[in-house]
C-alpha cells in the first residue's frame, strides 16, 4: 500500500510537471492548427531568464520568497516579447501552408533559438536551485519529497484552471471559441482573428516559458534542454488530443502514474512507458482521448 | 487542411524563405570549419627548434572535434579551452620539459575545430572533409562512444591517424583491431572497477547496491562492469535497485523516490553532463546520500560547478588522475595555471583528456624524429613510435599498453567529498587512492567482461 502512496506522489508530481510543458502546446494547437516544435525553445528562454534573473536576485539581500515572482515575472517576459514576434513575425505567413511546411518552419525556428540561446547564455550550465531549497521536505510514506513538488502541483492546477475559465467563461474566450470553429465566418462577423492569434499564442508562449521558468531552479539549466521537452510534451498532447485542455491533463496525469509505476516495479520498462502509454491510446482512440469528432478543440 | 485565409498573402514570400533557408544550409555545409588563430596560423612566431628537423612541413595541421554546441557541450567547451592555451603555449615553446621544443619538432600546430554535435552520421562526413578537403594531418576527437565506434572503421579506410581523446566504449579495441587509429586514455571498464575497488576498501561490510544510469551503452556498460566487479569481489551483496532513467531526463523525482524506498548501502552512477547536476540538486535535499553512499565515477566535473552544494561522503572519480584527483607534478601545476589564467576557472577532466592527447602525439612525433636520425617522419614512422610509447602527461604517466599499443593503460583515482573549500571555491576531497594501471586494466588480448568473470587474472592491486 506504501508503495502505490509514493506511486501516487511521484506520478502526480511528474503529471503536473508534463502538464505545464504541454498546455501551452495544446492551446496553440486548438487555435492556430499549428504544431508549434520551437515550444521547447521558448521552454528554454523560460528556464534560462528564469535561472538568470534567480542568480541576481539572490546576490541581493532580498525576501527568499519573492524568488517565486521572479520566476513568474521571467516566464511573463519572455512569452509576451517572444510571443508576438514569432506569430507576427513568421507564423502568419504560413496559416495556409501545408501542415508539412508549418513543421518546417517551426522546427527551423527552434534550431535558430537554439543557437540564439547559446550565444545569449553560452555553453556553460545555470544554476538557479535555491527557490527549490528554500521550501524543505515533507515526509510521506516514510520518504522525504521537497515542497517544491506540490509548489509545481499548485502552478499546474492554477494554469489549467485559469485557461479553462478564461476560454470558456470570458468574452475573449467566446471569440477564440468562434475562430476555432471558423476563421472566415469569424471574420466576417467583425472578429479581429488576427488579434485572437496573437493573444493566444503569447498565452501559449507565457505557459512554455513558465514550464521552463519553474522547472529551472530544479535542474541544470545547459544546452539541450529544449529538445527533451518538445518528445514528452508532443506525446502528451497526442494522447490527450491535439488540441484538448482535458486531454492535456489527463495525458500528463496517466503517463506520470504509469511512469512512476514503472520507476517502482520494472525499471527498465521506464524509458518505454511514455511511448508504451501513447501507442495503447492511439490503438484506441486513434485522434486521442478527447479530440472530439466535432471542430470544437478547446 | 485549413481553409483558406483571411490575409491573402503572396506565396512568392514563402517560397523565397525556403529557398532562403536552402541556400543557407547549404552554405553552412559548406563554410570552412571554425579555425582558431592563436593556436598556431603563423600568429604566434615559433621559438627556433634546437635542431631543424629536415624536411619538416611548415605546419601541423590537426583537426579537433568535440561537442561544441548541445548537451555536450560543458564537456565540449573545456576541452576545446584546453586545446587552445596548450597549443598557443606548446607553438610559443612555453611548456616545460620534456614539452619545451616549440610546435611538434619546431613546426608550428594548426588547430581547425569541428563540432561533434549531430550524430555519428554526420560525424563520419566531417571526419571525410577533414581529411580530403581540409588534408589535415591528424584528427583528435570524439566525446561521444557512437561517434568513435563510426569513426574508427573510416580513419583506416582514409588511412588517417587518428587520435580519440575522452570517448570510453571498450567496444572500440575489444571488438577490432586498428592502425591508425588510437586512444591516450582508458576505456568505461577502467572507471567502474576502479570504483567498486574503492567501495569495497572504505566499506567493507558493504551490503547492497544499487544503479542510476543513463539508459544507453555508456550507462548500461557501466553498470554492468560496476555491478559485475563488487559481485566477484563480495559474491553476497545484493542488487536492490536498478534505475535507467533516459539520457538528459532531467527529472528524477521518481527514481529518486525508489532509491529512497530501497536504501542500498551504495549508489552507483555513470551521470555526466547536465544530468549529474540535476540529479544532485534532487536527490540532496531529499536526505538520499544521508542513507546511501553515492558513487559518482565520473562526478569530478560537477565539483567546481556545484560548490559547497556537493554534499560530503560522496565517492568521487574523474575517469583517471585528472582534475581535482590529478598528480602535483610539474606539468599538472603548469597546465592548471595557464588553464587559470586564461579561463578563471580550473580544468576538469575532459581538459585532461585534450591535454593527454596532445602531449602524446608530440611525444610520439618527436620520438618518431630522433629514431629518423632528425629527419620528418611518414604518418607510418610516426605510428610505430606511439605504438607502446610511455609519456609524460600532466596526469602522470601514460602507457599505451593494450590492443597492440594503441589503447592507453591509466591509474585510476577516487576520493570522498569533504569540507567546502572557499579558496579554491569547491568541496575537498579527501582518501585520495590511486589503483595503478595494472590493477585495473585487463591484460592485452582479454574482454573486460572474461576477465572480471574469471577473477580478474594477473591484476596486480595495492
Amino acid at each position: 500500500m506504501n508503495t502505490w502512496l509514493i506511486i501516487a506522489v511521484d506520478g502526480v508530481a511528474f503529471a503536473s510537471w508534463l502538464f505545464l510543458i504541454s498546455v501551452g502546446m495544446t492551446l496553440i494547437y486548438g487555435v492556430l492548427r499549428i504544431l508549434n516544435v520551437a515550444h521547447g525553445s521558448l521552454y528554454a528562454l523560460g528556464a534560462y531568464t528564469g535561472a538568470s534573473l534567480i542568480i541576481a536576485y539572490f546576490r541581493h539581500d532580498l525576501w527568499p520568497y519573492g524568488s517565486y515572482l521572479v520566476l513568474f515575472g521571467a516566464a511573463l517576459l519572455v512569452g509576451v516579447i517572444a510571443g508576438p514576434l514569432i506569430e507576427r513575425g513568421l507564423l502568419r505567413w504560413v496559416y495556409d501552408r501545408d501542415p508539412a511546411v508549418q513543421l518546417l518552419v517551426t522546427y527551423a525556428l527552434f534550431l535558430i533559438l537554439e543557437d540564439a540561446i547559446k550565444l545569449g547564455w553560452g555553453a556553460d550550465p545555470y544554476y538557479a536551485y535555491k527557490p527549490y531549497q528554500l521550501l524543505g521536505q515533507v515526509q510521506l510514506g516514510g520518504i522525504a519529497y521537497p515542497r517544491y513538488s506540490f509548489l509545481l502541483l499548485g502552478i499546474a492546477v492554477a494554469a489549467g484552471g485559469a485557461l479553462w475559465l478564461f476560454i470558456n467563461r470570458t468574452r475573449f474566450g467566446k471569440l477564440i471559441v468562434a475562430v476555432i470553429e471558423d476563421p472566415e465566418i469569424s471574420t466576417a462577423m467583425g472578429v479581429n482573428v488576427p488579434r485572437v492569434y496573437v493573444i493566444t499564442f503569447t498565452l501559449g508562449a507565457v505557459l512554455a516559458a513558465l514550464g521552463g521558468a519553474f522547472t529551472a531552479p530544479m535542474i541544470s539549466v545547459a544546452p539541450g534542454i529544449a529538445v527533451e521537452v518538445i518528445v514528452l510534451a508532443f506525446a502528451v498532447v497526442v494522447i490527450g488530443g491535439l488540441g484538448s485542455l482535458e486531454g492535456a491533463a489527463l495525458g500528463a496525469l496517466i503517463v506520470g502514474i504509469v511512469r512512476a509505476a514503472a520507476v517502482h516495479h520494472i525499471p527498465d520498462l521506464e524509458l518505454f512507458a511514455i511511448y508504451l502509454v501513447m501507442a495503447a491510446v492511439l490503438l484506441v482512440r486513434p485522434q486521442g482521448l478527447f479530440a472530439r469528432e466535432e471542430r470544437r478543440r478547446i | 487542411m485549413r481553409k483558406s485565409h483571411i490575409v491573402v498573402r503572396s506565396r512568392g514570400i514563402f517560397a523565397g524563405m525556403l529557398i532562403g533557408a536552402i541556400i543557407l544550409s547549404l552554405l553552412a555545409a559548406c563554410a570552412p570549419p571554425v579555425t582558431v588563430p592563436e593556436a598556431g596560423m603563423g600568429e604566434t612566431p615559433a621559438a627556433a627548434p634546437a635542431a631543424p628537423t629536415a624536411g619538416a612541413p611548415s605546419q601541423v595541421k590537426i583537426g579537433i572535434v568535440t561537442f561544441l554546441s548541445g548537451p555536450g557541450s560543458p564537456f565540449g567547451i573545456p576541452s576545446k579551452n584546453a586545446a587552445d592555451v596548450i597549443v598557443e603555449a606548446l607553438n610559443a615553446g612555453q611548456a616545460p620539459a620534456p614539452y619545451d621544443q616549440a610546435g611538434i619538432g619546431g613546426v608550428p600546430i594548426q588547430l581547425v575545430y569541428v563540432d561533434e554535435s549531430g550524430g555519428p552520421d554526420k560525424q563520419v562526413a566531417e571526419y571525410r572533409r577533414l581529411v580530403l578537403d581540409e588534408k589535415v594531418d591528424l584528427v583528435l576527437g570524439y566525446v561521444s562512444s557512437a561517434s568513435c565506434l563510426a569513426v574508427a572503421p573510416v580513419a583506416e579506410e582514409l588511412q588517417k591517424l587518428t587520435v580519440f581523446y575522452t570517448c570510453a566504449t571498450r567496444r572500440i579495441f575489444e571488438e577490432a583491431s586498428y592502425k591508425y587509429v588510437f586512444r591516450t586514455k582508458g576505456t568505461d571498464l577502467v572507471y567502474n572497477v576502479g570504483a567498486a575497488r574503492y567501495l569495497l576498501k572504505v566499506k567493507p561490510d558493504l551490503q547492497t547496491i544499487a544503479g542510476m544510469n543513463q539508459n544507453y551503452a555508456w550507462g548500461q556498460d557501466s553498470w554492468t562492469a560496476f555491478r559485475d566487479t563488487v559481485l566477484q569481489l563480495k559474491p553476497d551483496v545484493q542488487v536492490v535497485s536498478e534505475q535507467f532513467p533516459k539520457l538528459f531526463a532531467g527529472e528524477y523525482s521518481a527514481e529518486i523516490s525508489a532509491l529512497l524506498v530501497a536504501r542500498p548501502d551504495a549508489i552507483h552512477s555513470s551521470f555526466w553532463g547536465s544530468d549529474l547536476e540535476a540529479f544532485l540538486i534532487q536527490a540532496t535535499p531529499r536526505r538520499l546520500f544521508d542513507q546511501s553512499i553515492g558513487v559518482f565515477i565520473i562526478g569530478e566535473a560537477m565539483l567546481p560547478s556545484l560548490g559547497e552544494d556537493v554534499p560530503p561522503g560522496l565517492i568521487i572519480g574523474a575517469e583517471g588522475t585528472h582534475g581535482a584527483l590529478a598528480p602535483d607534478n610539474e606539468l599538472n601545476r603548469w597546465f592548471t595555471r595557464i588553464y587559470r589564467e586564461r579561463y578563471d576557472a580550473r580544468p576538469i577532466h575532459p581538459a585532461y583528456h585534450m591535454a593527454l592527447t596532445l602531449f602524446g602525439v608530440k611525444a610520439a612525433y618527436e620520438k618518431a624524429i630522433a629514431e629518423n636520425g632528425g629527419k620528418w617522419p611518414t604518418q607510418d614512422q610516426v605510428i610505430a613510435a606511439f605504438e607502446h610509447l610511455e609519456f609524460d602527461s600532466p596526469s602522470g604517466v601514460i602507457q599505451m599498453a593494450l590492443a597492440n599499443g594503441h589503447q592507453a593503460i591509466e591509474p585510476m583515482a577516487f576520493g570522498i567529498t569533504g569540507e567546502f573549500d572557499p579558496a579554491a571555491g569547491e568541496v575537498k576531497l579527501t582518501d585520495r587512492m590511486v589503483f595503478p594501471a595494472e590493477c585495473v586494466n585487463p591484460p592485452e588480448g582479454m574482454k573486460g567482461e572474461e576477465w572480471i568473470a574469471q577473477g580478474f587474472p594477473g591484476a596486480k592491486c595495492p
